[in-house]
């Protein structure tokens, strides 16, 4: 079975003015470089990092919100890239987002009905408006707010219920991929675990594909079945959930997960640790070969001189280091 | 939570706009400044036509800006040369309300599709727009007005086309700069990812959102436009005597305002009331298309 989303080596390069005083210098800020993977109906797929690390930048790219430096999107078969603006807004029907900002993602001056009627407004003008407003009921409760709020603006609403408005904006339209842009990262505590399970819930009842994307490890390892780790714009490594936390083979990825504490003192002790050393370096100043190596405690001179490539470990693990097979992966404690 | 949903009764849905009037209703000032601007305008439509006197008629027997007068029918007395100056307040109001609304709609027309488009669509549209807006501020008004009047003569019409000429580029540079704000907010990213096209997104997102701004610039022109008029009839191009304006009759007015400070207050009185009024009604009607203020 073919994937339904296939994303080869995709770049998204801003030019940043980097001087010059009449004539601007640039210099390529290089969110995404160089990202592929697939996509398979129903699954979904974590994309973890830290922030400005691109994952935000990818989904946008992904859904063509941002053009595309170089690369490929093929979403059945049919490349994004290339399409002109009206065929890409027919597209859309299919490929929706939930983003992070639940409050700045609706517009104030519409009512909580209004929003979630937009794309039907979009992609089914011939709707009644008793139709259109059936299946906005319909939706609200889907997504468990009330049939007594659609004459509400955002701002009467708290962070939750706002997420769940974006999300029954996204998924009126019943698409068939919903890139969600850390959707809980705004939101409190409490509620996250609410807004995850309604998504998942969601994402089983219509059998959506997923690009989840967040830097909480937790939160992806629990709604994702694979999971991609990306830094400086640059997949680390990319593993089926169980496979990813059990046995991180790459650096960066053991680093991340050592810095998950383990609700256990003893364990947590215990727990041996990379430590991350410093801040990542600027994107727009990449370090040559591996471009986590000025964070790496195994880096030798072949990090310096030679990009990784992506290599395939058992399972349908992937992972760009060069010496992954000598740090051997390593196994979590407890999982 | 689901039989929740069903004890609720039916709702209808209300639309920004059905909201904006509910709100609009509950301001106080706002309600009473549109009555009395109904009541003005009522006024200057049929004032002219009941009243005994007509605005270009000479009452010889009461010439010299006579005092009140009820019994021959000069209610507010008479100006300078002996015409009723309630009729000719009220048919002042009328060339006044019309220049002002419709010059101003034209402006607030042009320049709210200008400022937008510009703003929302960027790059070379917006390039080609602001420097047509900038090339036409540069031009003097009387310059133009010049130019106006030696290619089509004297003419009513060409009042309405000098101040909407002027009047446009200020609302298009506001709206222009609203817009880019506007912009890069993340729910008209929303809207592009919801399959909106670009008119859409315009009208449902951009255009709601600078509204309440456009609506306090407008009625900071209606005034502006209202003086603008007098001067452009002053210069000869619009309205000639006996025709006239709350400007021009303030102008004659203040000429007078030391024999008969009447023929100044009058009409003075009238436009402030309608400015005044302007102002509150437009400071209502920002607050009640902003849902965050109830
Ligand atoms: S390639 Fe080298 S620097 Fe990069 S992660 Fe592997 S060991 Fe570290």
């Amino acid at each position: 079975m073919s994937p339904l989303l296939q994303v080869r080596d995709l770049k998204v390069h801003f030019p940043v003015r980097t001087g010059g005083i009449v004539v601007g210098k640039y210099a390529p800020l290089k969110a995404v470089d160089g990202v592929s993977f697939d996509l398979a109906a129903g699954e979904t797929l974590g994309i973890v990092g830290e922030s400005g690390c691109g994952k935000s930048t990818l989904g946008r790219a992904v859904l063509q919100l941002l053009p595309a430096t170089a690369g490929s999107v093929a979403w059945l078969g049919t490349e994004l890239t290339a399409l002109d603006k009206d065929e890409m807004r027919a597209r859309r029907r299919d490929l929706q987002i939930v983003f992070q900002d639940p409050l700045a993602s609706l517009d104030p001056r519409m009512t909580a009905g209004d929003i979630i009627a937009e794309p039907l407004r979009n992609f089914h003008p011939a709707l009644s408006s008793s139709e259109r407003k059936a299946r906005v009921q319909k939706m609200m409760g889907e997504v468990g707010l009330l049939p007594g709020m659609v004459n509400r603006y955002p701002h009467e609403f708290s962070g939750g219920q706002c997420q769940r408005i974006g999300i029954a904006r996204a998924m009126i339209l019943r698409p068939k991929l919903i890139v969600c842009d850390e959707p809980v990262s705004a939101l409190d505590v409490s509620i996250r675990a609410q807004v995850i399970n309604l998504l998942m819930e969601l994402q089983r009842a219509h059998g959506l594909s997923m690009l989840f994307i967040s830097h909480d490890l937790a939160v992806v390892r629990h709604i994702s079945h694979r999971v991609m780790v990306l830094y400086l714009g640059r997949v680390m490594e990319l593993a089926p959930q169980d496979l990813l936390y059990a046995k991180p083979l790459h650096p960066y990825t053991q680093a991340l997960l050592t810095a998950v504490p383990v609700p256990d003192p003893v364990r947590e002790r215990a727990k041996p640790r990379t430590v991350l050393l410093g801040d990542p370096p600027s994107p727009l100043n990449p370090p040559s070969g591996c471009v986590f190596r000025t964070r790496c405690p195994h880096a030798t001179s072949v990090c310096t001189d030679v990009v990784p490539p992506l290599e395939t470990a058992e399972g349908g693990h992937t992972v760009a280091c060069h010496h992954w097979r000598k740090i051997g992966g390593y196994v979590m404690p407890g999982s | 939570m689901s039989d929740m949903a069903v004890a609720l009764p039916e709702i209808e849905g209300r639309s920004l706009w059905q909201d904006a009037w509910r709100r609009l209703r509950a301001n106080r000032a706002a309600v009473a400044s549109l009555v009395i601007l109904a009541v003005i305008a009522i006024a200057s439509i049929v004032g002219p036509e009941l009243l005994t006197w007509k605005y270009d008629q000479i009452d010889w027997d009461h010439v010299e800006a006579a005092p009140p007068n009820f019994a021959a029918g000069h209610y507010l007395g008479t100006d300078s040369i002996g015409r009723d100056l309630l009729a000719r307040v009220l048919f002042g109001g009328r060339v006044s309300l019309m220049v002002g609304v419709l010059a101003t709609a034209v402006a607030l027309l042009i320049g709210v599709t200008v400022g937008t488009v510009a703003g929302y669509i960027g790059g070379r549209t917006d390039q080609l727009l602001m420097r047509l807006v900038d090339l036409l501020y540069s031009v003097p008004l009387t310059f133009f007005v010049i130019i106006l009047m030696v290619t089509f003569g004297r003419n009513f019409i060409l009042m309405f086309l000098a101040i909407g000429a002027v009047e446009w580029l200020t609302m298009a540079r506001i709206v222009r700069g609203q817009t880019l704000t506007l912009r890069t907010r993340e729910f008209i990213e929303a809207a592009r990812a919801a399959g909106g096209s670009t008119p859409a997104i315009i009208l449902r997102h951009i255009v709601p959102n600078v509204l309440g701004m456009v609506i306090v610039y407008v009625t900071l022109t209606i005034p502006q436009v209202i003086l603008l008029e007098s001067f452009l009839s002053f210069l000869g191009l619009g309205i000639q005597e006996p025709m006239t304006s709350w400007g021009m009759l303030i102008n004659d007015g203040a000429a007078e305002l030391e024999v008969t400070p009447r023929t100044l207050i009058v009409p003075a009185i009238f436009m402030t009331v309608t400015l005044f009024c302007f102002n509150f009604l437009g400071d209502g009607l920002r607050d009640a298309l902003d849902p965050k203020d109830r």
